[in-house]
């Protein structure tokens, strides 16, 4: 027996004195990106109101990192934005190191970057397969599919994971890279550009591509920056803010690259930014792997994986063993500063914060994080405002959201 | 401008309301009195010299553990920054114990509605002025604030809808709902459709 299906015969279209009605989209909806829930209010096809509510993947990081030492709280940062863990990874590490003052290696500042790069091209193939998917564009998502796999392969190849890394280590890396590695990191380097001109192909000048994107979700640079967006969201609308350029961290201030800026605002010059920033990505990583300098790759100050309770505390290690990165050596220093501290690095969603208090324990006292998809979330509201519902599918995915980040 | 630079220019404006300033790690704090916060963070973004127009972060600490003298019971800290003039500053608002709440700053950054609703949700500082302000990462009918330093880890007690959800599986139980699926090797008639 079949049940009587209501038949939509009529369309409703907004006509002032239409028929208001509610829609509740998500949490379990394939455009959401996650578990995101939007409450609608519409009338016909147009968001009179959009609430988005989030919280569904909330895990309290922040209060769990409290109970944690500083070694110990890395591996929550992989289940953050964890499309891009490896960024999220190096920033957490660099916010430690600058609050602890522990300086780390050339080399392994250059892995990092490397790694970080590597992540940023993870996640924005991501971002253009299932953002091009959301609007009908099937094929792109294939195609980027299968370059990232590439990439996940390289990371399986270094650190065994291939989702959530906890590659990096406070002070440095955990392990050395592979000659195998840079080799297969190379012949990516010279096959990927090529690719992105592929995926231009499919979309770049796709009419209906065009339909969807061009004039849709336009911020001013203003509006941009008040709703606290960052990354490609902001530059999108032409303000040059990278941290990458503004505060360099790692080996960003050795190499050269650009920070692609758009003019429009909405989301086809959003996704042009991506589409560039992934040819500037590729750029970086080819000048790390020229400049690779040899040395250490973890410091010798860096509290790894052992994190002493009282301060003041000696372990020796071989010398093997500290190079395997795997044991730390802990000189007679206190290296617990009291203090607070706000880092910011540049995550392919955008800019990722950490403000750290502490208080001279092997704990932080307060770890707060300030995820770009939260703030991005937030901003859904003024972005829909009297935009079609069609609308709101392509500015998630043009905003780019992670709800594992947002949520934390 | 220089950390120590900014915090000169703060203390000469607001005599009266910056409490304490230092630098840590480069990094340019003030420790300031809650209630002219609106008025001072509109000076810091539209004085032409400072222009602190990117609101990084905001989010609210706890200092019931921590050592020091003079602290407040909680602290809300805003994180600016300068884009044009790639300065940042760090402002920490006390806040009292008893009723603990301080005005918003929607009107100067809309993007703060999150992050202040997030501070009122995990660490139960009030927003006054806050145009919407509920919790926004909890369910509405969580008892308590979490990131307060006298919530223990595990939490206090079951959420309520968490019960709920209990009680509905045993009642379930008693008709013979079988929550595991197919966990006797039998399986469910298939239903037909015609």
């Amino acid at each position: 027996m079949t049940r009587p299906i209501k038949q939509h015969l009529e369309i409703p279209v907004a006509d002032g004195a239409g028929e208001r009605y509610s829609l509740r989209m998500g949490p379990q909806h394939p455009a959401t990106h996650g578990v995101l829930r939007v409450d609608l209010e519409l009338d016909g096809e147009t968001i009179i109101e959009c609430i988005p509510q989030v919280g569904y993947l909330h895990r309290g990081f922040e209060k769990l990192a409290e109970n944690k030492t500083y070694a110990q709280a890395l591996i929550l940062t992989d289940r953050l934005d964890y499309i891009a863990a490896m960024a999220n990874n190096v920033g957490y590490c660099v916010a430690v190191e600058r609050l602890l003052g522990i300086s780390v290696p050339l080399r392994a500042q250059y892995i990092r970057t490397i790694v970080g790069e590597m992540s940023r091209l993870c996640s924005h193939l991501l971002w253009l397969a299932t953002h091009a998917l959301d609007i009908g564009a099937m094929t792109v998502f294939l195609y980027c599919f299968r370059e990232r796999e590439i990439l996940l392969d390289l990371f399986e190849e270094l650190c065994g994971a291939r989702l959530t890394f906890s590659y990096p280590r406070i002070g440095g890396v955990r392990q050395d890279v592979t000659s195998y590695f840079v080799d297969e990191l190379q012949r990516f380097l010279d096959m990927f550009p090529s690719k992105i001109e592929e995926y231009e192909t499919l979309i770049d000048t796709n009419r209906i591509w065009l339909k969807r994107t061009v004039g849709v979700g336009t911020l001013t640079g203003e509006e941009a920056l008040a709703l606290g967006l960052t990354g490609a969201c902001l530059r999108g609308s032409g303000v040059d803010y990278d941290i990458r350029k503004h505060q360099p961290y790692d080996a960003y201030g050795q190499v050269e690259f650009e920070v692609p800026l758009g003019t429009e605002g909405d989301i086809y010059a959003r996704y042009r930014c991506r589409m560039e920033e992934m040819h500037q990505s590729v750029r970086i990583i080819q000048q790390c792997i020229d400049q690779l300098p040899p040395g250490p790759i973890i410091g010798e100050d860096a509290p790894d994986l052992v994190m002493p309770l009282k301060a003041p505390t000696r372990i020796e290690a071989t010398a093997a063993a500290y190079g395997s990165g795997l044991i730390k050596v802990i000189r007679d220093k206190n290296i617990y500063i009291s203090g607070d501290v706000y880092v910011a690095t540049e995550v392919p969603k955008g800019e990722l914060g950490f403000y750290f208090i502490s208080d001279g324990n092997n704990r932080p006292y307060r770890m707060h994080i300030r995820s770009p998809s939260f703030i991005h979330i937030g901003a859904l509201k003024a972005l829909c405002k009297g935009e079609l519902i069609a609308d709101l599918i392509a500015n998630i995915g043009s905003l780019d959201v992670v709800l594992g980040e947002s949520d934390r | 401008m220089e950390p120590v630079a900014i915090i000169d220019r703060l203390r000469a404006e607001f005599p009266d309301e910056v409490v304490q300033g230092y630098v840590n790690q480069g990094q340019g704090a003030v420790v300031i009195r809650s209630g002219r916060i609106v008025e001072m963070l509109r000076w810091l973004r539209d004085s032409d010299d400072l222009r602190m127009n990117h609101l990084r972060s905001l989010c609210g600490v706890d200092n019931l553990r921590r050592k020091g003298p003079g602290l407040s019971r909680f602290e809300v800290v805003y994180n600016l920054y300068s884009i044009p003039l790639r300065h940042e500053i760090r402002l920490r608002a006390e806040v009292d114990d008893k009723d603990p709440a301080i005005d918003s700053v929607v009107e100067l950054w809309p993007g703060a509605d999150w992050l202040e609703r997030e501070t009122f949700d995990l660490m139960g500082i009030r927003f006054t002025n806050h145009p919407n302000l509920h919790r926004v990462l909890l369910p509405e009918d969580w008892v308590g604030h979490p990131l307060r330093k006298d919530y223990p880890l595990k939490g206090k007690e079951e959420w309520a809808g968490m019960t709920e959800l209990l009680d509905k599986i045993k009642e379930l139980d008693q008709h013979g709902f079988d929550p595991e699926g197919h966990a006797h090797g039998q399986s469910a008639p298939e239903q037909e459709d015609d």
